[in-house]
């Protein structure tokens, strides 16, 4: 692999640095291809029908187009609910429960409120849904703030906690007349508007916002400079008279905010309902997003589209060559491990 | 309700905590050496779908438990190359594990849905062998249950009384310290991670290939995690590890139990119990040095060229 990368260094046009990183990134993305393609050789499926049926299914069309924009809106925002932490030091891997409890927040105000016109109702929803998942990274981040327990491990367990706490919800008190496991659908008030005829959503808006404010932020402010402080070194930055323990319960809470957001995006954009396990390790995939782009905000868009990319492929797999959906997972395991394997040309770059 | 439904509830308790108890036990190990091992999920499921597919196709199920055992070890050595030799993050690397475990075994597991196999022979629990023969059915436990025990104190034999286990310790604590003492970190979180691996794939035989001896895709239905939690419970001894893989089984059971006798307590609510009181008993322990982690743990070890 290293020497493929330092022939391809020695042409000039390949010596700038954006442009190597996209190569480096392409050339250990097509190496995962490749070990993926021996997997469903050995397993009897042709490997080249496959690729083709992924790729056409997805980029090939409008329609497969839309539906990777689509898969990828949650995974930008859940990606952003670990980069904003991750920039104080703090390691939020609890956006699965987050996103969980900003869900069943959202789902409460849809329920509740089904009389009230779209322009009131959905932000509402998204209020009730970043304060959820507000409430939920609480707990973590002050355990953390007052040093008593590590904010990874608290996180990590309240997202077991949190699905069946909408277990409860819904078998409880939300369920559809003859369902016992999701709500009735919502209402079209509850519904963020779609685009062009296509199931892309107002998430979409949500999420790239999102992201240009978070680089901004980061970049321009004081806000900013503070937390990038923090993050290198939080003892000095705490002798420069930066409040460092308000710092991490806000920074914490502002991360649970936006996986929950990503929680109403998903009810209210995609489903229009809330089921039991309505996300699909939705949180985790924006921990391997967040960590494969360094908390790049950029990063984290080219990331989450690879990741869609091949989820929305997935589907056709199961489709045409008669295998569980949840092989891909195969092909995007090999993608992460070949990233974090990081061979050695891609780390020679940063010297 | 009857003292037969209670000893029912008991006996399922001890059938679905042993697969707990021994996936526990494999990360101690491997957190004991310093490597939090987030994919115990996807290790679980690829030892179970491998371990099944043996049984079924050879129908000696003692040989599907050998394969799961391999399977387990081979897994954690892809977490270990990442996270050792090429010093990836942990968790995300654990992560990545775990999505892997769910495509491998679910195309390793896919013929083999919907079929069903010969369970380990049940022998009678010694001692109950007089009682009336509806009781002793529920005393019927297979050769893994009698062994997690002895697993349990072997393990600790192994972390506490053994140069191995003194290395490894020291290893988590302080690779470096570990290293100027003449250990060879790299080689030590290797064997630790291999042995933990091992242990997690008889956790995941004696869940399909003894208990409920089939396969389904996402089997393991949040086990992983459980035991991860269970590790932080038990304080990272593997003596503890045996209470909090009771508690936990014991919930469960305590809440069949109050179903059975129509009590209306939400069993989602009940789930969240054993989670909370990890939580609360963290919070207990908090800043107490003496019961917090192993020092380095999570830790990458940059070696010292």
């Amino acid at each position: 692999m290293s020497k493929i990368a330092e022939v391809i260094t020695r042409f000039p046009v390949f010596r700038k640095k954006a442009l190597q990183t996209v190569v480096h990134y392409l050339l250990m993305i097509l190496f995962a291809f490749l070990m993926f393609g021996l997997i469903l050789f050995i397993a009897g499926k042709d490997p080249l029908q496959s690729y083709k049926d992924i790729f056409t299914s997805t980029l090939g069309s409008a329609y497969g187009f839309s539906e990777v924009i689509v898969a990828m809106i949650p995974m930008l925002i859940t990606a952003l609910a670990v980069a904003l932490p991750f920039r104080v030091g703090l390691i939020n891997i609890g956006g699965e429960g987050q996103l969980y409890i900003g869900a069943a927040f959202a789902t409460f105000g849809a329920l509740t409120f089904p009389n009230l016109p779209a322009w009131l109702l959905l932000p509402l929803m998204a209020l009730l849904g970043m304060v959820g998942g507000a409430l939920w990274a609480f707990i973590p981040g002050y355990l953390k703030s007052i040093g008593l327990v590590n904010e990874t491990i608290t996180s990590l367990l309240l997202n077991s906690v949190a699905p069946k706490i909408i277990g409860f919800l819904i078998l409880g008190f939300w369920h559809a007349p003859r369902d016992t496991i999701r709500t009735p659908n919502f209402g079209t008030s509850a519904l963020l508007p779609t685009f062009f005829g296509t199931r892309i959503h107002l998430g979409l808006v949500f999420g790239l916002g999102l992201l240009i404010v978070f680089w901004l932020v980061m970049k321009y402010t004081r806000w900013g400079l503070e937390m990038r402080a923090i993050g290198s070194n939080p003892q000095a930055a705490k002798r420069n008279g930066i409040p460092l323990s308000r710092y991490l319960v806000i920074i914490m809470c502002a991360g649970g905010a936006i996986a929950g957001l990503a929680g109403m995006v998903q009810v209210s954009g995609f489903y229009g309902t809330l089921f039991l396990n309505f996300s699909i390790s939705l949180g985790f995939m924006g921990f391997m997003i967040c960590w494969l782009a360094g908390g790049d905000p950029l990063g984290i868009v080219l990331m989450a589209f690879v990741v869609s990319v091949i989820y929305s492929g997935g589907n056709l797999l199961q489709l045409t060559r008669d295998l569980p959906f949840a092989v891909i997972n195969i092909l995007l395991a090999f993608t992460l491990f070949i990233v974090l394997a990081r061979p050695a040309f891609f780390k020679g770059r940063k010297s | 309700m009857t003292l037969l439904s209670i000893l029912g509830v008991l006996s399922s308790a001890i059938f679905s905590g042993t697969s707990l108890l021994f996936t526990t036990l494999g990360e101690v190990i491997d957190e004991r050496a310093g490597i939090v091992n987030l994919g115990l999920e996807g290790v679980l499921l690829v030892s179970a779908s491998s371990g099944f597919a043996v049984t079924y196709l050879s129908g000696n199920p003692y040989l599907g438990i050998l394969v799961s055992i391999l399977a387990g070890g081979l897994m954690n050595m892809i977490l270990g190359y990442l996270v050792i030799t090429r010093k990836a993050n942990q968790l995300a690397s654990g992560l990545a594990l775990m999505f892997f475990g769910f495509g491998l075994s679910a195309l390793i597991g896919k013929p083999f849905v919907g079929e069903k196999i010969h369970s380990l022979t049940r022998y009678v629990l010694p001692g109950t062998a007089g009682l009336p023969l509806l009781y002793t059915s529920l005393f019927k436990f297979d050769i893994l249950i009698y062994l997690v025990i002895p697993a349990a104190i072997l393990v600790w034999w192994l972390l506490y009384r053994t140069r191995w286990g003194l290395g490894v310790r020291a290893v988590g604590e302080n690779a470096d310290t570990a290293f100027a003492s003449g250990r060879n970190p790299h080689l030590i979180r290797y064997q630790a991670l291999f042995a933990g691996g091992m242990l997690v794939g008889l956790g995941a035989a004696h869940l399909t290939i003894a208990f409920t001896m089939n396969w389904t895709e996402y089997m393991t239905a949040g086990r992983g995690f459980i035991a991860v939690a269970l590790v932080i419970f038990s304080k990272w001894h593997p003596l503890r590890a045996i209470a909090g893989a009771l508690v936990f089984s014991g919930a469960v059971a305590f809440q069949l139990l109050l179903q059975s006798s129509g009590v209306q307590v939400s069993p989602f609510l009940l789930d969240t119990l054993p989670y909370i009181l990890t939580l609360v008993v963290l919070i207990a322990w908090g800043g107490n040095r003496k019961h917090s982690a192993p020092g380095s743990l999570g830790r990458v070890y940059q070696g010292s060229e």
